[in-house]
């Protein structure tokens, strides 16, 4: 899996890094960001908790083919 | 095809939403309700067309559009200006939002935490010093945002008192002139804030918004003062609410409340779950700019909008026995901070000032008790912002 943050959509809501901070994190002016070395997860089952929290769908998950 | 049902409706308890908006769900996760003045909108109560809906850009929150509901004749009152970041869509709202989401992250409200503690235990000192009886919500509710407010705007301690006396009058004036007169002082008072942190800058939210405008010119002064109004407006009487109906909840659930008292850890999972079971901001507005199909409905341009969150956060599809209040449940995905471009953006802070505010009012006070029959204590009539009129507690 390949965890992203649309930084163009998101409105800093917190919602991921709330949800999941093992994986994601908001920079400095407040954008969700995912942490350095967790691009793929971490296998954590609250990745996909996190996409659903988002309010505007801007945590994006891509499926290993 | 029956009557539709009014909107508002009050409370029958006020934790509980009014039964017309959950008693159509299970077949009709939206379904039509009259307005005051005789107006036909949608009422949504199902949580997954609520959730379609409120990421669906083509519903505005124009509420200067001709066919933007008005849910009560007193908020029909009220100035028909548009409000700033509440009242845009993007781009527009987008480019406000983003000035204002690095001072409402998880880390600033982490750093908020110490101030609020501080705030919170002097209210309760007072509080204790003057009592038993006590009534929470003059003494205890109101002040907690009204002081964090001024913490996170930067507002400086002299002017506090000043400050706490015209949100009041803001929020809860008896009059549409008294509502209107204290907007006036308070945006003037917040423009020479403005001049003034222009002139020396210090650490507040307003503050990085001034320096922002320094640099590149953006925003302008008026818009300064209509965004740090509308974090004023926002934060307060939903946070007040929250505690007092927070704290009236838990006294009438006192199993649930002696599981807080014996566990602290449990408290933040607490305020989630009173958060989806209070449901406070219970009608979130918006009208359809184009037709718009959810849910087998299609809702037509210029068609109003209404979502009963307190019926949302309680939909069996979601939520096991939602009438039941339960810490351990997973309260997350619940609406009650809204979803969308829109979602509440102090809801971290809120977050932090409800488990402080509750958290220690448990833990300070362990005698607290209503000071009279639960069926006495005031609550406001139906409305879209749910809460307790006056909370009096006795210990």
């Amino acid at each position: 899996m390949r965890v992203t943050v649309d930084g163009g959509a998101c409105i800093g809501a917190g919602q991921c890094a709330l949800t999941c901070p093992e994986v994601f994190t908001q920079d400095e002016d407040g954008f969700g960001t995912v942490a350095p070395g967790h691009e793929d997860g971490a296998g954590s089952p609250l990745v996909r908790e996190a996409a659903r929290a988002c309010p505007v769908g801007a945590v994006v998950l891509v499926e290993d083919a | 095809m029956t009557e539709a049902a009014a909107f508002p409706q009050d409370r029958t308890c006020p934790y509980h939403p009014p039964g017309a908006y959950t008693s159509s769900r299970r077949t009709h996760p939206l379904s039509r309700v009259t307005l005051w003045d005789g107006r036909s909108v949608w009422l949504v109560t199902g949580h997954a067309a609520a959730r379609a809906l409120l990421a669906d850009q083509r519903l505005s929150s124009d509420s200067t559009h001709r066919d933007f509901p008005v849910p009560t004749e007193r908020a029909a009152l009220r100035r028909r200006r548009r409000p700033a970041l509440l009242g845009l869509d993007d781009p527009e709202h987008h480019a406000q939002r983003r000035m204002l989401i690095r001072g409402f992250t998880l880390q600033r409200a982490e750093r908020m935490r110490p101030r609020i503690r501080t705030v919170v235990d002097g209210l309760l000192d007072a509080v204790e010093a003057q009592g038993p009886p006590a009534e929470l919500v003059a003494s205890f509710a109101l002040p907690v945002p009204s002081m964090v407010i001024c913490e996170l705007l930067g507002v400086p301690y002299a002017d506090h008192e000043f400050f706490e006396t015209q949100s009041r009058r803001l929020l809860r004036g008896p009059t549409g002139a008294d509502v209107e007169d204290a907007l006036a002082r308070l945006e003037a008072y917040l423009g020479d804030l403005v001049d003034r942190k222009r002139a020396h800058p210090g650490e507040g939210v307003l503050d990085d918004l001034v320096a922002r405008q320094l640099e590149t010119g953006a925003p302008q002064r008026e818009e300064l003062v209509q965004l740090a109004t509308i974090l004023l407006v926002a934060g307060h009487e939903t946070t007040a609410n929250m505690i007092s109906l927070g704290a009236f909840t838990l006294l009438r659930h006192p199993r649930r409340m002696a599981e807080l008292r014996a566990n602290p850890a449990l408290v933040p999972a607490a305020v989630e779950e009173l958060l989806r079971f209070l449901s406070v901001a219970d009608g979130l507005l918006r009208v359809a700019r184009e037709d718009t199909e959810v849910a087998g409905v299609l809702i037509r341009a210029g068609e109003g909008v209404v979502f009963a969150t307190s019926a949302i956060n309680r939909d069996t599809e979601v939520y096991a026995a939602p009438d039941l209040l339960d810490w351990a449940r997973p309260a997350r995905h619940h609406l009650a901070f809204g979803h969308g471009i829109h979602q509440c953006l102090g809801q971290n802070l809120a977050r932090a000032e409800l488990e402080i505010a509750l958290g220690t009012l448990l833990r300070r006070l362990p005698g607290l008790r209503l000071a009279v029959p639960p069926q006495e204590v005031p609550f406001k009539p139906g409305d879209t912002i749910q809460g307790m009129l006056e909370l009096p507690v006795t210990w």
